[in-house]
């Protein structure tokens, strides 16, 4: 019964007072983050990174603090996504579907009571998924040499821009310039300057905080100021919170379901959140007949994308923890957290830090209930929060994004790259290439690069002794088929467009 | 269309760029078999293809803003340019409330819901990142306190 004194070791960390005052001040702040229209998990977090780290809290600590935002913020997007029709990211786009024709039909109240539930059960399944699948994978991941490493990274950006992305040319693209800037700076085996272009501010090679806040929170005041705060307005009222136990009851093995989905879509490497609520709603739909009237308001095509979403969540923090390799932008944003904290995520982080990991998983259980408690009874305090108007929003994030990052290093540098990272990202917003795999390039690409360099050492040059385990091999084939597979089954996999008034 | 076939241009020449001053890259005594230049040019190759193919096969073209929402657009930049350099001069308070003041106003033009927004989110800010988060900020020029 190992598990059973991980178990206690992890609550021993996360009861302490101070932890679980952490983890309830995390789960209110992530909500709010949530529900905010135009904030989502990845900026949200991104935001907070520079802050929480100039809290001088210990790992444990920050860890906790950030993982409960990253859950409130995936419970509290569905407010804005039911109430005003505005998803705050990718994976909230799905409940919007059927959460705001309940909501314009009177059921708000409902939608989010029920939505709330779903998240509920999504989100513990899926703790326990990676409470009883993180350290068999784990054990896994000590078989796994530079070689595969490499190819587990190919992987990670093969699906991310296979399944992720509308379009693999751009999704290689972003890729390929965020491990571009990861080349920026000294190189680590050599200790000589790369690519700097002589400039001394980048002989650090540029922070991937930069990259992330610029790319995620300033992208998205140019994306407002384009809308002119437009689109706000349109909200519905919530009349009364009352609990549909018919509607609840009746949506158990929908739950189930798209937890399963979710928590699975959750794990693939790159393929993350956005997949686990899209196969969920899909899934149901297609249990449910076409008669059920999905897209129109049925509580059931609200309860799968969130159960799924919040599943997928929790399952994305397997391969964050075991490989090193996120499965979505949020959790490619949490392992940034860890980077600055200095642990290094891995199989390794099972034996050496024990405290760390279980201490977080003991605290994501706890946080669940705290976000039951603040996302069912205590929901209004959330929707009031949606009367923020937009010009007073965006310059607030932008003033913390600016505090945040000069606080870093205190350097205009930073600052200016910051910015330009924000034009950087709008554009590509209009041009529809994707973000995340730029963040994630720049976040893996000297891991990349050295993995591929051990293993040359290793072999001496041979270049097949990156195809010479079974491990690596299955790897690679994944990683093609993950990359082509998409291009044949875009006319299956079609998104559902946005309803729109 | 055009856009596209614009941005793979420049993601060519970008990356032919890249490719090229990672040529120049030092090899010091330590080496090992791949070296410093190859992962590099094998990135800045992928890019070259990605390029190409959005030249040859670009998507529909994005509904670019108005002429005007482009100088909404242009005046934020500018402003937080401006920003980033007068932040350590002149303080936290001064450049906070102009910045978060215009930026509010490119969102929403009004002219005094944004200066009570710019000036609101200064203070506000002040006090939660001093005495909260503990951040040691300038409030003031350093001239005015001596």
């Amino acid at each position: 019964m190992e598990l059973l004194s991980n178990l206690a070791l992890g609550f021993s960390v996360a009861l302490s007072p101070y932890t679980l005052m952490l983890a309830v001040i995390g789960c209110f702040l992530g909500t709010v983050i949530g529900a905010l229209p135009g904030l989502g998990p990845s900026n949200g977090v991104a935001i907070l990174i520079p802050l929480a780290f100039t809290l001088g809290l210990d790992a444990t600590s920050a860890l906790v603090l950030m993982t409960s935002v990253y859950y409130g913020a995936m419970y509290g997007g569905r407010i804005s996504s039911i109430l005003l029709n505005i998803p705050g990211d990718e994976p909230a786009l799905m409940t919007t579907l059927d959460g705001y024709p309940m909501a314009k039909a009177g059921r708000a109240g409902e939608a989010l009571v029920l939505s709330g539930f779903a998240s509920f059960v999504g989100a513990v399944l899926a703790t326990v998924g990676l409470m009883l699948l993180a350290p068999l994978l784990s054990r896994i991941a000590y078989q796994f040499g530079p070689a595969e490493y490499f190819a587990l990274y190919l992987l990670a950006f093969a699906t991310l821009g296979g399944i992720a992305s509308n379009n693999q040319a751009k999704a290689a693209l972003a890729s390929a310039i965020g491990l571009g800037i990861a080349m920026v700076g000294v190189d680590h085996t050599t200790g000589m300057p790369r690519l700097t272009g002589g400039n001394l501010h980048l002989f650090d090679g540029i922070d991937f905080l930069v990259a992330i806040v610029g790319l995620f929170a300033v992208a998205e005041v140019f994306v407002f100021i384009e809308s002119h705060g437009k689109g706000s307005s349109i909200g519905v009222k919530l009349e009364k919170v009352t609990i549909p136990v018919r509607e609840l009851l009746g949506g158990t093995w929908t739950m189930l379901r798209a937890s399963l989905i979710g928590f699975i879509a959750g794990i693939l490497p790159g393929a993350g959140a956005s997949l686990g609520s899209f196969l969920a709603y899909m899934q149901e739909k297609s249990v449910q007949g076409p008669d059920a009237g999905f897209g129109t308001g049925n509580p059931k095509g609200v309860m799968a994308p969130e159960a799924g979403n919040n599943a997928a969540a929790g399952g994305a923090l397997v391969p964050m923890l075991t490989l090193g390799v996120p499965g979505s932008g949020t959790t490619a944003v949490l392992l940034a957290l860890l980077m600055t904290l200095n642990i290094t995520p891995g199989p390794t982080l099972f034996t050496d830090n024990p405290d760390v990991v279980w201490g977080l998983i003991a605290s994501l259980l706890i946080a669940n209930f705290v976000l039951l408690a603040l996302n069912v009874p205590l929901v209004r305090i959330f929707v009031k929060i949606l009367s923020v108007p937009p010009w007073v929003l965006l310059p607030g994030v932008m003033m913390i994004s600016f505090v945040g990052i000069y606080s870093l290093s205190g350097s205009y540098f930073d600052l200016l790259l910051m910015i330009l990272f924000g034009v950087v990202g709008w554009l590509f917003r209009k041009l529809d290439i994707p973000t995340v795999p730029i963040i994630l390039g720049i976040l893996l690409g000297s891991h990349m690069e050295s993995a591929l360099r051990r293993a040359m050492v290793l072999s001496d040059g041979e270049w097949t002794y990156l195809f010479s385990s079974p491990i690596a091999i299955g790897l690679w084939i994944f990683a093609v088929a993950g990359f082509i597979a998409p291009m044949f089954l875009r006319n299956v996999l079609r998104k559902p467009q946005r309803i729109t008034d | 269309m055009k856009s596209d076939r614009v941005f793979g241009l420049v993601v060519i020449l970008a990356a032919l760029a890249y490719i090229a001053s990672a040529l120049q890259i030092q090899s010091s005594f330590m080496s090992d078999p791949v070296g410093s230049k190859t992962f590099p040019i094998l990135v800045g190759a992928v890019a070259i293809l990605c390029g190409l193919t959005m030249l040859l096969r670009p998507d529909e073209e994005p509904d670019w803003p108005e002429p005007m929402t482009l100088v909404h657009i242009g005046i934020a930049i500018a402003v937080m340019v401006g920003y980033a350099y007068a932040l350590k001069p002149w303080g936290f308070l001064g450049p906070t409330a102009i910045c978060a003041a215009v930026l509010s106003y490119q969102i929403s033009p009004r002219a005094l819901p944004a200066a009570i927004t710019g000036i609101g989110l200064s203070a506000g800010l002040f006090l939660i990142f001093k005495y909260v988060l503990g951040l040691g900020l300038q409030p003031l020029p350093k001239g005015l306190l001596g």
